[in-house]
């Protein structure tokens, strides 16, 4: 492109086909036979859960897979693209889930140098110019001489929309793009683009699974399962139940997990005016006081980073506390393996390939990490016999249905699915007092996310005080007796589930 | 999204993934010696010499008569120590090259408490002991020193222990040239000898020192205390993820300077062996490379402390033979040098071919949705 900027015009939104896209990995056919039509000018949902295939279509379509069958047309001409450059000379471009921007360097600069035809030595003062010129048209401003790292996530997220603006990519792939937003910034963000939409300006196809949103801002959705299509439509028209079980398919939409009301308000872990600083001396969580009882789960609620995954890893060790107390039926608790055996603790981590297991270790080695000291595998407390291990481990392997080749196999190789069962085998085996949460089912498919839910569900039923950090407020409205929203670090609203709703918390979360 | 073939037993298909993994261990580094010979004929052919008498010469040189072979076995004995003290900070995920520093800091440690020791006329089955002592504990602490600056202050324990090898050196050198130098060693600054009493003798039936039966010993050692045993476990988890070791509430600050201080004992022990059964003082000849060797040495036994012992030996025979090449072939001595640098590195790129030949991955059973 020019070096001078594009200039926002009504009419150029281009319309996208693609016909009969297959991909093939290995035994997996991840892509059979997909056709997807989205219009010009058209905000279209892409929808599926995960492993649908979303991915790889959209994948496809920008050239970082090669399909093994299918083409893409583009206002009606077929064109091939064999690599991401492709799609971009095509004026195809994908706001990613997490961002791309560099963030040492300003907005400006991160525009400057996205483009193909950055000169080697930048005339700074003339692409400013060129830069104010372009803002001046935009719908939305985000501060060019700011640095990346100071914005605030959803000022990056329109700004990965203003580079696919700047380098006149008029097709626009998001891929779940609110996914670091709070409510209120994800609506303000697809509002905008709609509007762009709808004046023919460009065309969006956005991966999404919340319901609502497609419901609010998009015209026309397709949906994906198995890697198969199984529907399209007017998203205004159509309900959410049509599109929910175009989704899920025949399988009955998942029975909520069954909450059993008791008497016990015993108060068994309390986090006493916490504090942690990241390396730089900055707080990353600020005087963070909460208290669960027995049989309770506590829901911690807030947007990405804001100090969630911090107050995890504090209680899980990982980090070192500054200042505060964690006590446990009132005695002081120590993030060390005799505490956790002695207070019962237990933790689902996020990530559970990266917090909870070690990838190269076997699944049975893998599954005995919280027993691997203790008698029956450990004698006089140090000689390790491998088999009551894997013993152990063919019974949990059974037990909670964890797909594997053999106990011997790398836990890295098994699904993103069983890798979370092994962990919840683990860690849910035994006797549970306290077990600590944080994003049980992300990245999961519908069926392991019911499974898991309803393991939670029955600690909390058998007495457990449950800690649930996740970033999907269904999650947390589904799961929790209580509601605690985390923004900036700190605790700045609790509440019982039944005495509040979506928009307040959202509110909190986007910290007011 | 696979179609699961088995039925309701959820442990399908097992082909045996351990016997798979275990000739996949012994596959490539064998295939990255074969490489590397065939890259370092390369290299004979464009200085005109001949491979054929190259290799033949190592063998001969190595392996060829009882005494070529008593000769690998001496030199591979500091190897073994050296490669132990690698392989066993890798496992908990180290990269401690400092093997060199510990080894000549240990073997001047043996030498000075040598000194009154043997003016004071202790017996000799005292006095080594002592010595041993003396060198294991000064290597340990030094290694555990880069394991310590790793775990509490963050400081990488590659470039620390690196550094700590010349700090190490330069120590040695400032008291064998000053303090503690001898006056009778004029042409090479050195310690006073401990004696041909106080020397460490052959092991039965062979001419070599009980350096390598050490090394064997140890090796077992920590090979059962690395797989079979509660310390091990906790290390190796560490090493494949220290965050799921911390949320395991594992005593990883422990575990990690442990680690590095067993190294540097390993290291230690070899400059011991170096000083009381070879040299009978401590000087430059301790500085040898065999610390950097046996970097080579872990890498090519996949940090498996019991491999570690016959690649030592295949390098001690390479050793070996560098004089007889040096003689024969007329070629210099450093001949060997390439040849070892080629392995290292066509072994560094052999690590990332594990998990990806077809033949050793056991089906496609799992699947990776």
């Amino acid at each position: 492109m020019n070096a001078a900027a594009p200039i926002l015009t009504t009419g150029r939104a281009p319309s996208l086909q693609a016909v009969g896209m297959t991909k093939i990995f290995g035994p997996l056919v991840a892509l059979d036979d997909v056709s997807i039509d989205v219009p010009a000018g058209s905000f279209h949902a892409l929808l599926g859960e995960n492993g649908a295939g979303k991915s790889t279509l959209v994948k496809s379509i920008m050239g970082f897979y090669s399909p093994d069958k299918g083409r893409v047309l583009l206002d009606g001409k077929e064109v091939s693209i064999k690599s991401p450059r492709d799609a971009r000379a095509n004026g195809i471009g994908m706001v990613y889930q997490h961002f791309t921007l560099v963030p040492c360097l300003t907005a400006a600069e991160n525009l400057v140098i996205s483009r193909a035809d950055a000169p080697s030595i930048i005339d700074w003062a003339k692409e400013k110019k060129a830069l104010a010129a372009f803002m001046e048209q935009m719908p939305f401003k985000v501060p060019l001489d700011a640095q990346v790292s100071s914005l605030s996530a959803g000022e990056k997220q329109k700004l990965e929309i203003l580079k696919l603006l700047y380098l006149d990519q008029r097709f626009m792939i998001l891929d779940e793009p609110t996914s670091v937003l709070t409510p209120g910034e994800a609506d303000e963000m697809l509002g905008l683009l709609g509007d762009m939409a709808a004046k023919k300006e460009i065309t969006v196809l956005m991966i999404s699974h919340k319901f609502r949103e497609v419901k609010s801002f998009c015209d026309g959705f397709t949906v994906l399962r198995r890697g198969k299509f199984t529907g399209s439509g007017d998203a205004q028209s159509a309900s959410v139940a049509e599109m929910s079980q175009m989704m899920i398919g025949d399988t009955e939409v998942r029975e909520r997990a069954a909450r059993r009301v008791h008497n016990e308000n015993r108060e068994v872990l309390e986090l006493a005016g916490l504090f942690a600083q990241d390396l730089d001396g900055a707080d990353v969580i600020h005087a963070v006081n909460l208290k669960v009882n027995a049989g309770e789960i506590v829901g911690i609620a807030g947007v990405s980073g804001n100090g969630q995954s911090a107050l995890v890893e504090a209680l899980a060790g990982q980090r070192a506390l500054s200042d505060g107390a964690i006590r446990i039926h009132g005695q002081a608790f120590e993030p060390k393996r005799a505490s956790f055996d002695k207070f019962k603790v237990f933790g689902l981590p996020e990530e559970p390939l990266k917090n909870a297991t070690v990838p190269r270790m076997s699944v049975a080695e893998n599954l005995a990490f919280r027993a691997f000291d203790k008698p029956p595998v450990a004698k006089l407390g140090w000689w390790m016999s491998p088999g009551p291990m894997r013993s152990k481990a063919e019974e949990l392997i059974a037990l909670y249905r964890i797909k594997t080749t053999s106990p011997d196999a790398p836990i890295e190789t098994l699904s993103g699915g069983n890798v979370q069962r092994a962990v919840l085998a683990r860690e849910l085996s035994g006797d549970v007092d306290v077990l600590i949460v944080a994003n049980p089912c992300f990245g999961l498919d519908f069926a392991s996310v019911s499974e898991i839910r309803s393991q939670i569900m029955e600690q909390r039923n058998r007495g457990a005080a449950v800690l649930l950090v996740s970033e999907d407020l269904d999650e947390i409205l589904e799961l929790a007796d209580r509601v605690a929203v985390m923004s900036g670090g700190t605790i700045n609203y609790i509440s019982r589930i039944e005495d509040t709703d979506r928009n307040v918390i959202g509110q909190h979360m986007a910290g007011h | 999204m696979t179609v699961q073939t088995a039925g309701p037993a959820y442990v399908t298909r097992a082909p045996n993934v351990r016997s798979l993994k275990l000739a996949e261990s012994f596959f490539i580094p064998i295939a990255a010696l074969v490489v590397s010979a065939l890259l370092f004929s390369v290299f004979l052919l464009i200085i005109g010499k001949s491979p054929v008498d190259f290799f033949a010469l190592v063998w001969t040189g190595g392996f060829g008569s009882s005494f070529s072979f008593q000769n690998t076995l001496q030199r591979s004995a500091p190897l073994v120590l050296t490669g132990l003290a690698f392989a066993v900070p890798a496992r908990i995920g180290l990269t401690i090259i400092g093997g060199e520093g510990a080894l000549v800091l240990g073997g001047f440690a043996a030498a000075a408490v040598a000194i009154p020791l043997v003016t004071n006329g202790v017996p000799p089955f005292l006095t080594l002991p002592l010595m041993a002592i003396a060198a294991m504990a000064t290597g340990g602490f030094w290694i555990g020193l880069a394991g310590w600056l790793r775990h509490y202050r963050g400081v990488n324990e590659t470039i620390s222990s690196l550094l700590l090898s010349y700090i190490a050196i330069a120590i040695m050198n400032f008291f064998v040239e000053g303090a503690l130098r001898d006056p009778a060693s004029a042409n090479k600054p050195s310690t006073m000898p401990i004696g041909d009493a106080y020397r460490v003798g052959a092991m039965p039936f062979t001419d070599v020192h009980w350096g390598l039966g050490a090394g064997v010993l140890l090796a077992i050692v920590l090979y059962i205390l690395m797989s079979r045993t509660t310390f091990g476990f906790a290390a190796r988890m560490t090493g494949g993820n220290p965050r799921a070791a911390l949320a395991q509430g594992l005593p990883v600050g422990f575990l990690v300077v442990t680690c590095c201080v067993i190294a540097g004992a390993c290291a230690g022990l070899g400059g011991f062996f170096e000083v009381a059964a070879i040299h009978g003082q401590a000087n430059a000849s301790l500085v040898a490379g065999y610390g950097f060797t046996g970097i080579l040495v872990a890498f090519l036994a996949r940090h498996n402390p019991l491999a570690v012992v016959p690649v030592a030996i295949l390098f001690g025979a390479i050793a070996a033979a560098g004089g007889l090449v040096q003689r024969r072939m007329g070629m210099p001595d450093a001949t060997v040098l390439v040849l070892q640098g080629i392995i290292f590195v066509v072994l560094l790129t052999s690590e990332t071919m594990y998990g990806r030949l077809k033949f050793f991955q056991p089906g496609t059973g799992a699947d990776r949705t």
